[in-house]
């Protein structure tokens, strides 16, 4: 489970988080949606530690990501993120990208994290690309690369911030399929998305950020089909139009 | 030719010293160009974190090395510590100086290498739960050295040379070693083109080695 209470965060001046309460349970999937810069990325990123915190909590699994005796290392073996930039290894393979942590940070071996490698990359539809290197792939390729990564290290919880923004339309599909299937296995997901028809289908509880604040949060149907809130009705009739 | 008469005889005499020589030059251009890089990486690092001790430290250190002549370095190697009391042989002094030199070099060669990558690889590199350490020995520093391995190479060259002039302190480097054989014979020109010979030589062996190091741990990807 991951908790998030009264998260304040400022850059400098700029106050970017405004007290955010949220809560996601094992299995679930929650899909947040909102304008640009109303801070999505930034909360994503202190759920891992990535971003330092003004105020408030986050607990994943009753861990303090912010407490100084937590070991932020061990704690990201178990959050895999993948975002909007591509950002494969451009030294390593496929293969090598993929089985670099399981080898240097969980110390397994190298043939056992070839295998694993593999596995995943087959898994996310890559099997016949594994030595190929990230500059030899498309966009759509490479984020499935990119989650093949992190699930390597078989977390049990999987954060996607706009993972498709960055892609050609027509790539757009087989990334959103990737991450329906992690859906169908059950994995705990949290995903950033301006493809509001994917949200509506594929998650539990959607949240609509505006200006550092969750505006609206409900189920995923609700959310989308019939808003309560008028500034949720507004940007989504901006965005589907 | 010019009145000029080649006499190859006495050169090939004193082929056993200019080999001699030829070792230890190949020997301080390997050995400070890998204390140089080693030295380089951790001046680079210290000064990314703007503002600290350690920054402010590695900017002097680098300032120092590409703002003032290699041949100074050398003399304040072997000189200068001499005076405060601590004697070390020319050897070590040449080593020791061209490594300082190459480090400031190869420090600013690497920091545009640094800059080259974004900042999402490191964002990447942590959350799959590796440690700053294993951020730059696995991810950073190997892209770092695949786009600066041309200019890092040129940098082993000019330290090659730049052993030349360990001659000044009376080391017999190949330089050294070919002035004190042709002093005896004066057959200057000889020496002096096979001398030449041999730099030529050993910049062919260190382009080897350095292919070799590319082949074996930078090949593949951009
Ligand atoms: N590293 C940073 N330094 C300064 N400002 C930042 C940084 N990251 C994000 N911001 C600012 O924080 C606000 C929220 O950004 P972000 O979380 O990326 O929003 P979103 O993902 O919803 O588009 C934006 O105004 C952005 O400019
Ligand atoms: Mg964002």
């Amino acid at each position: 489970m991951i908790e998030i209470k009264n998260l304040q965060k400022s850059f400098g001046q700029h106050h970017v988080i405004k007290g955010i309460d949220l809560t996601i349970d094992k299995g679930e999937v929650l899909c947040l949606i909102g304008g640009s810069g109303s801070g999505k990325s930034t909360m994503l990123q202190c759920i891992n530690g990535l971003h330092s915190i003004d105020d408030g909590k986050v607990l994943v699994d009753e861990i303090d990501v912010f407490d100084k005796a937590t070991d932020l290392n061990k704690l990201r073996e178990k959050i895999g993120i993948v975002f909007q930039q591509y950002n494969a290894f451009p030294h390593l393979s496929a293969i090598e990208n993929v089985a670099l942590s399981p080898r240097v940070v969980k110390g397994m071996k190298r043939k056992d994290t070839l295998d694993l490698a593999a596995k995943h990359l087959e898994h996310v539809g890559l099997g016949d690309k594994l030595n190929h290197y990230p500059s030899q792939l498309s966009g759509g390729q490479q984020q499935r690369l990119a989650i093949a990564r992190a699930l390597a290290m078989e977390p049990e919880y999987m954060l996607f911030d706009e993972v498709t923004s960055a892609l050609d339309p027509e790539l757009v599909g087989e990334v959103l399929d990737t991450m329906r299937m992690l859906k169908d296995e059950g994995m705990t997901m949290i995903i950033v998305t301006h493809e509001i028809p994917f949200a509506r289908e594929a998650s539990d509880r959607v949240a609509f950020f505006d200006q550092g604040k969750i505006c609206e949060i409900g189920d995923a149907r609700q959310v989308i089909n019939d808003p309560r809130e008028l500034r949720t009705r507004q940007f989504l009739e901006r965005v589907l139009h | 030719m010019f009145g000029y008469s080649f006499h190859w005889r006495t050169v090939w005499q004193e082929i056993p010293q200019l080999a001699e020589g030829a070792i230890v030059t190949l020997q301080i251009a390997v050995f400070s160009m890998l204390i140089g890089i080693t030295l380089a990486v951790l001046l680079a690092v210290a000064r990314r974190n703007e503002g600290s001790i350690a920054s402010r430290l590695a900017s002097v250190w680098i300032e120092v090395a590409r703002n003032t002549p290699c041949l100074l370095q050398i003399y304040l190697a072997y000189f200068g510590l001499g005076a405060l009391g601590i004697n070390i042989s020319s050897y070590a002094a040449v080593l020791g100086a061209i490594a300082f030199n190459n480090a400031g070099y190869l420090a600013e060669i690497l920091r545009g290498g640094f800059n080259s990558i974004s900042q999402t690889q490191y964002a990447a590199a942590h959350s799959l739960g590796m440690n700053s350490f294993r951020v730059y020995s696995y991810v950073v520093l190997p892209q770092v050295f695949r786009v600066t391995f041309r200019p890092i190479m040129n940098q082993s060259m000019w330290a090659l040379l730049n052993t030349s002039l360990g001659m000044v302190i009376g080391l017999k480097e190949l330089t050294g070693a070919t002035q004190f054989a042709q002093s005896r014979s004066f057959r200057t020109f000889e020496f002096f083109l096979v001398a030449a010979a041999m730099y030529y030589v050993i910049a062919k062996i260190i382009l080897g080695l350095a292919a070799l190091v590319q082949w074996r741990f930078l090949k593949g990807g951009r």
